[in-house]
């Protein structure tokens, strides 16, 4: 840059200036301003001519005036006149002006563009680099779009100065960065990565930043630079300190070009020519070991040098993630820096190590430092540097060296900064959850956790407590002696009154036995907190009391005595209302049985992600969390976006379930149905909680609270196989008789009548059925005059129901094998309906007339609408339950032809007789027939809802299912339309 | 309640500070406390990047009440939800105690006076609540000479007066004339439309007095007050009404000097007070109705063109021929990118000032019902800015020897029992000055 001699100096200028700082008040230099605005003005005033050096002092000015902040609306003429100046100074003023004041003003920008682009193809090297800065100063979408084209010719022209290309490699890279869709690639590209030979160490430096940003966007196209940058830096390495003369920093060969490079290379993968690799790592060897060598100077500079390109390096080596040798030599370094004086090394060395733990060469080498680490979390005086020692110290734990690890977090965990504790917090959570071997210290370190830092326990911590102490028995008579004895404390946390009501209301009787904790003193020792909690927790501990009625029914007086004082049965919280209220009746109600049942302790809980992870997830971003967590998380992906949408978009069905699963178990949803609560979303359990009746419950037609539905039930029922079928026949059973299916057709709305009846044999048959329980009463008559020899009968259940997974259970009791002629004899056949079914059982009859084999069998015309239970409801509850059952195959319809008269009274007679109830006054056309019921069997209940509506004109009828169960909607479907 | 008291220099340097609270210092949590309650005020209103405009200011929950007076910024600073108008109430009347003991408010002087200001601020504040600041009263036991060998019934006399009903006067005044001045000081303001429609237009004005009165005398003042008159009027007496021919004025609210016994004046409408010795503000008050407006401003704005601009300006006196007016002063703003002016007027002196992007144009006198005129032409550079001038209104400043709101003082009464003198022995000077406040006409 030529000196400014002293003429150049511009008085004018420097007399305004000390004027403007001379100013005592505002006001005095706004007065000052206005009257040097007002002299401006009149000076470029059009008709006069201004020599270059008034123009340029007056433009200065005008900067100068900006700076401080005043609105400047000209002098932008005079500022773009400043640029075709063939002098230095008044160019560089010019470009300053413009490079500050610059707007998207149109006319004006095209001067400018044109000035710029005059002093681009000028041959002047000066020239050229104000105008690339300027280009780069200002940086707008209009420079990259006038000039996106004209800079890489200037970078890659063989005849372009040194000082020209350092300028515009970096004017390039502002250019990209603004406008990357603007910067096209092409063949200047590769070319662009032979600036790495350049003899220039300053343009080599330039064109790296250059690189290494385009390399991102297009890794594939700069692929080749990875070579020229390894044998770049390996001459860099082994040169002497004095061979690269300027580019010496402190006796540290050009520090920053190695580390652009090391950084370069951190975008690619490992070399895979061999050669190539050899001496990267040859480089990287040498790089550590200088940071063994004495230092050569004492000046802080040296060593930040230093510094800098070794934690490039190991940075490059973690990249990597292939040399354990080097991943060692990188932890055995960064271990002695973890020791330095310097803070600053203190804290990278931290930072780095964590990502050293993640890999799996050097998690030993990084564990050896763990005492140091330790150390740094209670000793360090920087904040800091102590966030990143626990960062480091949760990278590093494993199962060997959790408990030390978490105890050290603990015990720091009471004197850590508030910035940092709820992070620690789950860190501890999440270590102790991960690594518990023993789930007692599992236990003990959380509430050990809640009672050190309460405040910053989130929800998902204690929810996980439960979870895990919910699903191990092992631990959860010692959670409840844990718990019991923390909240003996004067002051306890809400969190750990949460914990505690939970744990108790749930195992408080496995400490029972205990004088000390007996039921009255847990009570009151639970309740003696209640006042002092939130609405929460108080909903939580009034759950926790109804159990404990369950539990101990000699604590019932003194809880309903709570439940009933007005602070609780008349509470302004309508939650709180109502569960004392609710569970004030229930507990005067119900028997013990059904509150035992009611009340049963909760199911395990589905194993999953923990949430707590999910949450530091959350806040710490993706980035921060280690690699191992990563692929965990991605392993558990589903799970992970599961946890994540329950809240208040959850159907009405969920909410029931979370409430029910909140309070007591998954049977009193039905109670609960009516009021989702904001928290009642405890556990964050899903929909697919395996309370398995919580889908059935909310489609049941019944107000049946108290029925013992559950989910184990039908394979219990597999025991009863022995009972199932009366002795086995001789011969094979013949094949159904082809008319059974009409036979049993007849049976659907009626149950007596003649099943069959031929020359020889008619089978009279009776049967009453109640809930999922039937009786059959077969008569057997001998129409002829002879005895029937050997008389059998047998029932078979075909298909299905001979499964597994039996349907039907049916017991019968064995008939005299004589048929005395004229004689009628009967049988009895207990049937259960275990689920439900499609195909009829089947009845085999054997016996000799005549000495002639006779084998017969039909089917038992026990259908599914046997164990109709009939549902009185009115419209509107049924329209309700109508839409709730609307997914498409809980739905059956069938159109089909009248078969039979459709007189009105005959109908009803039949829907009647379907076993289901005849809702009147319920469908808005009268014609139509609705009716409602409840299938009952041993492991469920199918609710049922029918429409007919006759077509009297078309002698048509449509006929229209919905159930809960979508098989039960397409068998009655298929039965009754044969009926009508 | 005040919480303290800071006066700065226009650096913002803190030259006097008197903390009465400790809650002001609380609000930014440190050791020091107070000390930055005042930075925060230097930050946010002395130096803030644009120019505070509110004399209130909120940082941090802590009020600011400041009024500035030439460099020199007084605040008041709370924390409590105080009457604001008491805080500026009392930061006036702490701005003309200063006065009236060192002159003009400037950093020098309260250099040289701080130990006196303190004082004062002693005096006048007590934990925050105002007490006594009424001059003359002050005067007598917060003295800048050396203290007097003082005999024991004049100390007494000052608990006696401190104490007392009559806390502003003290008793044992005698001169040899009794004489008294009344001033009638108006400021009339205005906002009208180029077309000359009254946009909006009031006066304030005070009643100041200096009175050298002996004894302790009850005095009665009147004035034309449209209330008092027309209860006159219907009382008999509606000849005296109809002969002053002036019609009443109606006020719109007024306050008076605590002398003034109120409750009178709320029965009887009647003011009457036994008055300080010295000079002192008996009343101020604001009317809106029937202002007569000394002076209309007649503007003519031409633009020829993008680089020229015609104005021309043509004032009118309209009050009767015999008074003048005095230093009237016409400002008129120019656009920011005037780059050169020639101004043509028949009377005065015009000049284009550039430091305030204004045409200033003076006259001396002017009598009633004349008129003058000045014509510029303003050659303005062309800008980038598509930005079209605000035109900014012209204003003006004037002084004028009678009251525009209209108000005529009918009688000062003065009695004094005790004494032998009559209201007849009293020399009384009435003088009406009206002035310009801000009086502005668009154009």
């Amino acid at each position: 840059m030529p000196a400014v001699s002293k003429g150049d100096g511009m008085r004018g200028l420097a007399v305004f200036i000390s004027d403007i700082r001379n100013c005592k008040s505002k006001e005095a230099e706004i007065k000052r301003i206005n009257k040097e605005l007002a002299n401006i003005r009149s000076k470029f005033k059009g008709d006069k001519a201004l020599d270059g050096y008034s123009k340029k002092k007056y433009v200065c000015k005008l900067l100068f005036i900006f700076l401080l902040g005043h609105d400047i609306d000209f002098g932008h003429m005079e500022a773009v006149n400043l640029l075709s100046s063939n002098k230095y100074t008044e160019k560089q003023i010019g470009y300053l002006f413009i490079s500050v004041l610059v707007n998207s003003n149109s006319e004006l920008i095209r001067l400018i563009n044109n000035a710029i682009k005059n002093d681009l193809s000028s041959r002047n090297p000066t020239f050229m680099c104000l105008a690339l800065h300027c280009i780069a100063n200002v940086g707008s979408r209009e420079m990259a779009e006038a000039f996106a084209s004209e800079i890489p010719r200037i970078l890659v022209a063989g005849d372009t100065m040194d000082s020209v290309k350092q300028s515009a490699a970096l004017c390039l890279l502002r250019l990209y960065k603004t406008s990357p869709d603007l910067v096209l690639m092409g063949e200047w590209t590769s070319r662009v990565v032979h600036l790495l030979n350049d003899q220039h160490m300053g343009v080599v430096t330039a064109a790296i930043s250059l690189i290494t940003c385009l390399s991102q966007k297009n890794p594939d196209e700069f692929k080749t630079c990875v070579s020229l940058a390894v044998s770049r830096l390996s001459r860099i390495v082994s040169s002497a300190s004095t061979d690269l003369q300027d580019y010496t920093y402190y006796f540290v060969p050009a520090p920053w070009l190695s580390c652009k490079l090391l950084r370069l290379l951190q975008c690619y993968p490992p070399p895979e020519d061999g050669a190539v690799k050899g001496r990267l790592v040859e480089c990287l060897e040498t790089i550590l070991n200088k940071a063994q060598e004495p230092p050569k100077s004492k000046k802080v500079q040296h060593s930040n040098a230093k510094n800098a390109i070794l934690f490039e390096a190991i940075s490059l080596i973690i990249h990597y993630d292939s040399e354990p040798n080097l991943l060692v030599r990188a932890c055995n370094q960064l271990g002695q820096f973890l020791q330095h004086r310097e803070t600053n090394l203190r804290y990278l060395a931290l930072e780095s190590m964590c990502t050293l733990a993640s890999s799996e060469f050097s998690h030993e080498a990084v564990k050896t430092h763990i005492e140091t680490v330790i150390n740094a979390l209670k000793t360090e005086r920087d904040v800091s540097v102590r966030q990143r020692a626990a960062d480091l110290l949760y990278a590093m734990c494993d199962r060997s060296n959790a408990k030390q690890i978490v105890a050290e977090m603990l015990s720091y965990l009471e004197t850590a900064d508030y910035s940092i504790r709820e992070e620690m917090v789950l860190k501890v959570a999440i270590l102790a959850e991960k690594y518990a071997v023993d789930y007692s210290w599992y236990v003990d370190t959380i509430l050990n956790l809640i009672r050190i830092a309460g405040d910053y326990v989130s929800e998902e911590v204690w929810y996980r407590v439960i979870q895990i102490v919910i699903n191990r028995d092992d631990v959860q008579g010692y959670a409840a002696k844990t718990v019991f004895e923390a909240l003996q404390a004067p002051a306890c946390h809400e969190n750990m009154v949460k914990v505690g009501g939970y744990i108790l209301g749930e195992f408080g009787n496995l400490i029972a036995g205990d004088p000390r904790s007996s039921p009255l003193v847990q009570f009151n020792l639970l309740h003696s907190k209640f006042h002092l909690c939130s609405v929460p927790t108080r909903a939580l501990l009034l759950s926790a009391y109804i159990k404990f009625i369950n539990l101990f029914p000699e604590t019932k007086a003194t809880i309903q005595e709570v439940l009933r004082c007005d602070s609780q049965i008349r509470n302004s919280d309508v939650e709180l209302q109502q569960r004392a209220v609710e569970y004030l009746k229930l507990s005067s109600i119900a028997s013990t049985d059904v509150l035992a049942t009611v009340l049963e302790e909760m199911p395990p809980f589905p194993e999953r992600e923990s949430s707590i992870l999910a949450k530091l997830k959350k806040k710490k971003g993706p980035g921060a969390v280690s690699v191992t967590e990563l692929e965990d998380s991605k392993r558990e992906g589903g799970e992970l976006n599961g946890g994540g949408d329950r809240g208040p978009d959850t159907s009405a069905m969920s909410a029931s379930n979370a409430v029910s699963r909140h309070s007591v178990t998954s049977n009193l949803s039905y109670v609960f149905q009516s009021t989702p609560s904001p928290s009642a979303d405890l556990l964050g359990i899903r929909s697919s909680a395996p309370a398995g009746t919580a889908p059935a419950s909310a489609g049941n037609l019944l107000v049946d609270v108290f029925s013992e539905a559950g989910p184990a039930a039908p394979s219990a029922a597999v025991n009863d196989d022995g009972f199932l079928s009366s002795a086995p026949p001789s011969e094979d059973p013949a094949p159904p008789l082809s008319e059974a299916d009409e036979l049993l057709n007849k049976f659907v709305c009626k149950n007596n009548g003649v099943l069959f009846e031929n020359q020889l044999l008619q089978i009279g048959i009776k049967s009453e059925y109640r809930q999922n329980l039937g009786r059959m009463y077969l008569f057997y008559g001998n129409k002829t005059s002879v005895q029937f020899a050997s008389f059998t009968t047998s029932v078979s259940c075909p298909g299905e129901l001979q499964s597994h997974i039996l349907s039907l259970n049916v017991q019968t009791k064995q008939v005299e094998p004589l048929v005395e002629g004229g004689a009628q004899i009967q049988q009895v056949l207990n049937i259960e309906c275990l689920t439900d079914f499609s195909d009829a059982p089947l009845l085999n009859i054997k016996f000799r007339y005549g000495g002639a084999l006779q084998n017969l069998t039909l089917k038992l015309p026990v259908t599914i609408n046997k164990f109709f239970q009939p549902t009185e409801m009115s419209s509107h509850d049924f329209f309700q339950r109508w839409k709730q059952l609307s997914q498409p195959q809980q739905e059956a319809q069938k159109i089909f032809k009248a078969n039979h008269s459709m007189d009105t009274e005959v109908l009803k007679a039949k829907l009647l007789g379907l076993g289901t109830a005849l809702l009147d006054n319920v469908d808005p056309n009268p014609e139509n027939y609705v009716c409602a019921g409840v299938i009952q069997t041993k492991g469920q209940q199918v609710g049922c809802l029918l429409r007919l509506e006759p077509n009297a004109q078309a002698q048509m009828y449509r006929l229209t299912l919905r159930c809960s169960k979508d098989s039960v909607s397409r068998r009655l479907c298929e039965l009754l339309a044969e009926q009508f | 309640m005040i919480g303290g008291l800071f006066i700065y220099n226009h650096k913002g340097e803190v030259l006097i500070s008197r903390v009465y609270r400790d809650d002001i210092g609380y609000v930014f949590q440190d050791v020091v406390g107070w000390r930055n309650a005042v930075d925060a005020f230097r930050v946010n209103v002395i130096h803030a990047r644009q120019q505070v405009r509110s004399p209130v200011t909120n940082i941090a929950r802590t009020s600011f009440f400041h009024v500035k007076r030439s460099n020199i910024w007084l605040a008041a600073v709370t924390k409590q939800n105080v009457n604001a108008a008491m805080v500026f109430e009392f930061l006036y009347k702490m701005c003309d105690v200063m006065t009236a003991y060192f002159g003009k408010i400037s950093e020098e002087n309260i250099k040289n006076n701080f130990v006196l200001i303190y004082e004062l601020l002693d005096e006048i504040l007590d934990f925050g609540y105002p007490q006594n600041s009424e001059t003359g009263a002050l005067k007598t036991f917060i003295t800048q000479q050396g203290i007097k060998g003082q005999t024991k019934e004049e100390q007494s006399q000052i608990t006696s007066q401190v104490t007392g009903q009559i806390g502003w006067r003290r008793e044992g005044i005698k001169y040899r004339r009794n004489e008294l001045f009344l001033d009638v000081l108006e400021s009339v303001n205005l906002l009208m439309s180029p077309q000359g429609q009254v946009l909006s237009a009031h006066v304030s004005g005070r009643v100041v007095m200096k009175s050298y009165l002996s004894g302790m005398p009850e005095c009665k003042f009147g004035m034309n007050d449209k209330i008092v008159i027309d209860k006159q009027g219907k009382g008999g007496a509606s000849d005296d009404a109809g002969k002053s021919g002036k019609q009443s004025i109606a006020i719109d609210d007024c306050t008076f000097h605590q002398c003034v016994r109120l409750s009178k004046f709320d029965s009887e409408r009647s003011i009457s007070f036994i008055p300080p010795d010295g000079e002192y503000e008996l009343m101020r008050y604001r009317t809106t109705k029937d202002i007569i407006l000394p002076f209309r401003v007649i503007p003519l704005v031409r633009e020829v063109g993008r680089t020229k601009l015609e104005v021309k300006v043509v004032i009118k006196s309209n009050f009767k021929p015999s008074l003048l007016a005095q230093k009237i002063e016409v400002r008129i703003p120019t656009p920011l990118n005037t780059s050169g002016v020639q101004v043509i007027c028949m009377k005065g002196k015009a000049k284009y000032k550039a430091s305030e992007n204004a045409i200033v144009w003076k006259i001396k006198r002017m009598a009633g019902m004349k008129e003058s005129q000045i014509s510029a032409e303003i050659e303005l550079l062309p800008t980038n800015d598509k930005k079209k001038w605000a035109r900014p209104p012209i204003s003006m400043n004037f002084e004028v020897p009678f009251a525009p709101s209209g108000l005529k003082v009918r009688y000062l009464k003065v009695f004094e029992s005790k004494l032998n003198y009559s209201d007849h022995d009293v020399i009384k000077w009435v003088r009406y000055i009206g002035r310009s406040g801000i009086y502005e006409t668009r154009c």
